[in-house]
């Protein structure tokens, strides 16, 4: 093992086809036109001595120390704002560049501290390297001078001098080692988008600053890590690496948080992690991070974390430390037990979508072999099961259609229900990149989300609509690109079934389609409607991104129908810059949707009826399986209300916390005999459970995680497990105990099997991952590299399919009781229900959960900014404090859920998807008033909780 | 359970049943039926159907026509074995 060091080219690759030739010291070097020299120079091995290029920021040409010759041309150009012509003859190093070299650098030390000993960058510094690589031996000008080093001089203050920033919690600001080369400044413009970054003032007084007289951590800083990425000296420094010093080896694995999948180096010393830096050749990411996947890795080690199992009689009892083996015996013997005692398909499993694939695969196996039934169910349920069913229904693969390059070459986007720029935030920036070079956007979204209008940023048109009218705004959409006749004939009839479109082509133009009409159900502008659908069916490709505000209704899956019919109608499928793309939520949810983790198809999205398939499965695990789909967890907890369902394996999964009505939720539980919860914490769901299985995080195993684009990345062990078992291990211990024989000893041979009994997937291995690096599925013999888009020559289903898509108004209506609609959704700085983030200093950007409430709605309930409020549905109430603003439209409340005393989940209802029973998140009918401070549900679940996690005292006498 | 929203398994399948039933509703005609019926038998587990043909078998049992019209589609479980 040693440290990845990867190659900085110093400029960005030129996408010219046309190539040119040079010669470079001697050397002839091809490379495509537009190319830099300083970029042509090291792809032929020369390093040119630079401090203010990088290959992820374009060219600027500041630092005076990557000079050339060029034969035949006066003076000394800088390398990386030189493009190579044909036939030039360049020198990187001849006594006059040598000359101008040393002098630069000579200045630039003149004015930096000299403790490199000291020095956190020490070993992993580009000055130092560059004042090395010129041979600088003396600094003429001695370092009295006026500089930025010193505090004093003398006994006067130095007013030039800046202490340093230690506001950020993972990263500082020293400004006496900075050198103004703006390296930080161009990252956060063109690799983050957020222009954060200045330099302020002129000459000598020019310096970095977030913001006029902001600390970085007050500023507009996203924390994504970029700058520090970029910065050539100790000027921004991750406070882990001041701490514990430079690290000695790295493993490239894959983030555990959202659904982008963004590879990073995990930089280690011995086991210990230094710093996560994201992975230039990461395809998901290309070399850039968002706060929570560079910094917010602390979760790994926190003093939360549970390293025992424990097991208790009953939810009131505290929490007994016991063995492994005793652990594991008692799941078996209850499961048994329950199974005799209530049948076979009372106890089933939920498999997470924060695990791998193959521990995703093993949970689904224990249920379906082990248990033998198909109870078995993932989070999906609670966010994008519409997307499968929608997409299967009318292209015939339950995934989205591109890779997230795809946007590089896009020209109108559409984002339904979706805020990129704080659920996806590496794909927001990568989105940005594009649209500040022209791409066109188009928002449909209830609240003024950041895409909206943010520096150098603008939507075309904003469709503000009212919560639960996505049908009635897609459909007008629709209504207009037929009427107005901008559909693509040619590929229709050639992609598409045309008796299907002609009837759907007839429902759509029918009059109550039209944005006039819909305007009185969705509030939206009929002009601007149509605008915006003339941008997206003639603005060139067009792509839609859409998110759980898509899928997260009671017509979730009608929208998702309604989104493929407006690609298909306008040809915007099956080719790079198009598509239809949804933002996933988790690291792996896809990964545990094609693991077959729902209860009606096993791996591959095959249905469990298919006869041929189920026969695959009983050769191999030597079963019979059960012919009929399972229970979804909304079903689960309605059996066990009612009795006949009793026990419930748990991997990685807060059931309590992130679905739907909590006190239903909690009901169902308590209803079990045995509740088995595998997970790093003592969750919410833990206090209902009976048996605890510490679990382990995505640093200390072995696996593979499946990215929205449909990825397949490696996840790399780079330190043992704390709690002494990968998840996958302990799922396997546990299906030894109930008798299966299971001898897997790597994570590998998990994908083996799962190559081997699923087509999709029967190309992949980790020998082709690691050759690869990564692959999309479908990877098989007719993709043997994987898939970046599909339905390239025709449909998966073989003609894409049409469906009419009638709105249907959800029954959770306002009335005089309940008359805001409440919607949900996420910040940047915390993950879901916060279970990981929370246990990080991420903390300091949000603190606790806000209601945005708009001023006239305030004013009309007598609220300030800050107050308490009361927050009720037909289904509970809670309290949380209110936050004044215009981003939500009157009469529309919006809130995240990442902290479990806001319990937001106490308000929403039972209603739930028609299709897939994925749960109406996103429209709740409330009252709001003021409150004096926490409601009595919320007393009493804290100290239910605070009772439950409870853990008796260890006896240390001997027996 | 006192708050309003908590229905009973039974309320909530009639719910269910109803809503499939407003997709397909408007669907062409001649693949409504079948649409219902498809859709139970692909998603619902075996006791959810029982209990749907349990609910069936009552006067007044609030399902929409079409639930009752693609009845006859709908697989029957056999006894769930122990």
């Amino acid at each position: 093992m040693s440290l990845i060091h990867e190659i900085d080219y110093g400029t960005p690759a030129s996408r010219s086809e046309k190539l040119v030739t040079l010669t470079i010291d001697g050397n002839e070097v091809t490379v495509p036109e537009g190319t830099s020299i300083m970029r042509a120079a090291m792809e032929a091995g020369i390093e040119v001595p630079k401090l203010c290029a990088t290959d992820m920021v374009d060219a600027f040409g500041s630092c005076r120390l990557c000079l050339v010759e060029i034969e035949g041309r006066g003076g000394t150009p800088a390398s990386c704002t030189t493009p190579a012509m044909p036939g030039l003859v360049v020198h990187t190093q001849t006594s006059r560049l040598k000359d101008i070299r040393k002098g630069v650098m000579e200045l630039y030390i003149s004015d930096h501290p000299l403790d490199c000993l000291t020095c956190a960058a020490n070993g992993d510094c580009q000055l130092q390297d560059m004042a090395g690589a010129v041979g600088l031996r003396d600094v003429r000008y001695g370092y009295e001078g006026e500089n930025h080093v010193f505090a004093r001089a003398g006994t006067v203050a130095n007013d030039q001098w800046l202490p340093k920033d230690e506001s950020n919690p993972y990263f500082t600001y020293d400004p006496s080692k900075c050198i103004v080369c703006s390296l930080c400044v161009r990252a956060c413009e063109e690799v983050q988008g957020t222009f954060a970054l200045t330099i302020q003032g002129r000459g000598f007084d020019s310096r970095v600053a977030a913001g006029p007289h902001d600390s970085f951590v007050e500023s507009e800083c996203v924390s994504c890590g970029a700058c520090v990425q970029a910065c050539p000296t100790a000027t921004l420094t991750e406070k882990s690496v001041i701490e514990i010093g430079q690290p000695e080896h790295s493993m490239v694995t894959t983030c555990a948080y959202c659904g982008v999948g963004c590879s990073f180096k995990a930089e280690m010393r011995g086991e210990e992690l230094v710093r996560m830096v994201p992975w230039k050749d990461g395809k998901a990411n290309r070399g850039h991070s968002c706060v929570k996947g560079r910094f917010a890795y602390g979760y790994a080690t926190h003093k939360d974390r549970i390293l025992n199992p424990m097991i208790r009689e009953k939810i009131s009892d505290p929490w007994r430390e016991v063995s492994w083996d005793e652990a594991y015996k008692h799941v078996a013997s209850e499961f048994r037990r329950i199974q005799y005692q209530y049948g076979r398909n009372s106890v089933g499993g939920i498999t997470s979508s924060r695990c791998t694939n193959e521990e995703t695969y093993l949970v689904q196996k224990l249920v379906r072999a082990g248990l033998g039934n198909n109870n078995v169910d993932t989070c999906a349920r609670v966010c994008h099961s519409p997307t499968g069913y929608g997409l299967k229904q009318t292209f015939g693969t339950s995934a989205g259609t591109q890779d997230f390059d795809s946007v590089e070459h896009t020209d109108v986007v559409m984002i339904i229900g979706a805020n990129p720029t704080d659920g996806h935030p590496v794909f927001a920036s990568r989105l940005k990149k594009r649209l500040r070079k022209g791409a066109k956007l188009i928002i449909v979204d209830p609240r003024r989300i950041d895409l909206v209008r943010s520096p150098h940023i603008e939507a075309a048109y904003h469709l503000p609509l009212r919560p639960g009218t996505n049908v009635a705004v897609v459909t007008s959409l629709a209504h207009v690109i037929i009427t107005e006749g901008l559909f693509d004939e040619r590929f229709i009839r050639e992609r598409c079934d045309w008796d299907e479109f002609q009837d759907w082509a007839a429902f759509v133009s029918s009059p109550e389609h039209s944005p006039e009409a819909t305007q009185q159900i969705s509030g939206v502008d009929p002009q601007m409607l149509r605008q915006a659908a003339r941008l997206f069916a003639t603005g060139g490709n067009g792509s839609i991104y859409y998110g759980l505000g898509v899928t997260e209704h009671s017509q979730g899956s009608t929208t998702v129908m309604a989104i493929a019919n407006l690609a298909m109608a306008t040809g915007n499928i099956g080719r790079q810059g198009v598509g239809v793309n949804p933002l996933r939520g988790q690291n792996n949810v896809q990964g545990s949707c094609d693991m077959g983790s729902f209860p009606h198809e096993l791996p591959g999205y095959r249905h469990i009826s298919d006869e041929s398939t189920r026969d695959i499965f009983d050769k191999l695990w030597g079963v019979k399986l059960q012919d009929e789909p399972g229970l979804r967890i909304p079903n689960m907890l309605d059996a066990a209300v009612d009795g006949s369902f009793k026990g419930l394996y748990v991997q990685g999964e807060d059931i309590l916390q992130s679905d739907p009505d909590t006190k239903h939720v909690a009901a169902g539980l308590a209803a079990m005999e045995c509740v088995v919860v595998h997970d790093l914490f003592l969750n919410e769901t833990a206090n209902y459970a009976h048996v605890f299985l510490p679990g382990s995080t995505f640093l200390e195993k072995d696996g593979t995680f499946t990215n929205a684009e449909r990825r397949i990345n490696r996840v790399r062990k780079v330190m043992s497990p704390l709690n002494g078992y990968a998840d996958w291990e302990v799922t396997q211990n546990l299906a030894k105990a109930m008798g299966l024989d299971w001898n897997y000893t790597h994570p590998s041979q998990i994908m083996d099997e799962v190559a081997l009994t699923t087509p999709s997937f029967a190309g992949v291995s980790y020998e082709l991952l690691e050759r690869e690096g990564s692959v999309q599925w479908p990877c098989n013999e007719k993709a043997p590299l994987g898939t970046p888009i599909m339905h390239i020559d025709g449909f998966a289903r073989g003609k894409g399919k049409f469906i009419r898509t009638e709105y249907v108004a959800t029954d959770e209506r306002t009335g005089p009781r309940f008359p805001l609609l409440l919607t949900t959704g996420r910040i940047l700085s915390q993950y879901n229900v916060g279970a990981q983030t929370r246990r990080t200093d991420n903390v300091v950007w949000h603190e606790e959960d806000r209601l945005e409430i708009h001023p006239h709605d305030a004013e009309q309930r007598g609220l300030r900014d800050g107050d308490w409020v009361k927050v009720a549905s037909r289904s509970g109430e809670t309290t949380l404090r209110a936050l004044i603003t215009d981003r939500v439209s009157p009469g529309v409340v919006y809130t995240t859920f990442h902290h479990p005393s806001t319990q937001a989940n106490v308000i929403t209802t039972d209603f739930s998807d028609w299709a897939t029973n994925c749960p109406e998140y996103k429209v709740t009918a409330v009252q709001v008033a003021v409150s004096n401070g926490p409601s009595d549900w919320q007393v009493k679940y804290d100290e239910q909780a605070r009772q439950s996690r409870r853990i008796a005292a260890t006896l240390d006498a001997a027996e | 359970m006192d708050s309003e929203s908590h229905k009973s398994t039974e309320q909530k399948l009639v719910y269910m049943a109803n809503q499939i039933a407003g997709f397909f509703h408007t669907q062409p005609k001649d693949e409504a039926i079948v649409g219902v019926a498809e859709h139970i038998n692909h998603f619902w587990e075996p006791r959810m159907r029982s209990q749907l043909f349990a609910i069936l078998d009552k006067d007044g049992n609030g399902l929409d026509d079409l639930v009752i019209a693609a009845a006859k589609h709908i697989r029957k479980p056999g006894s769930v074995p122990a």
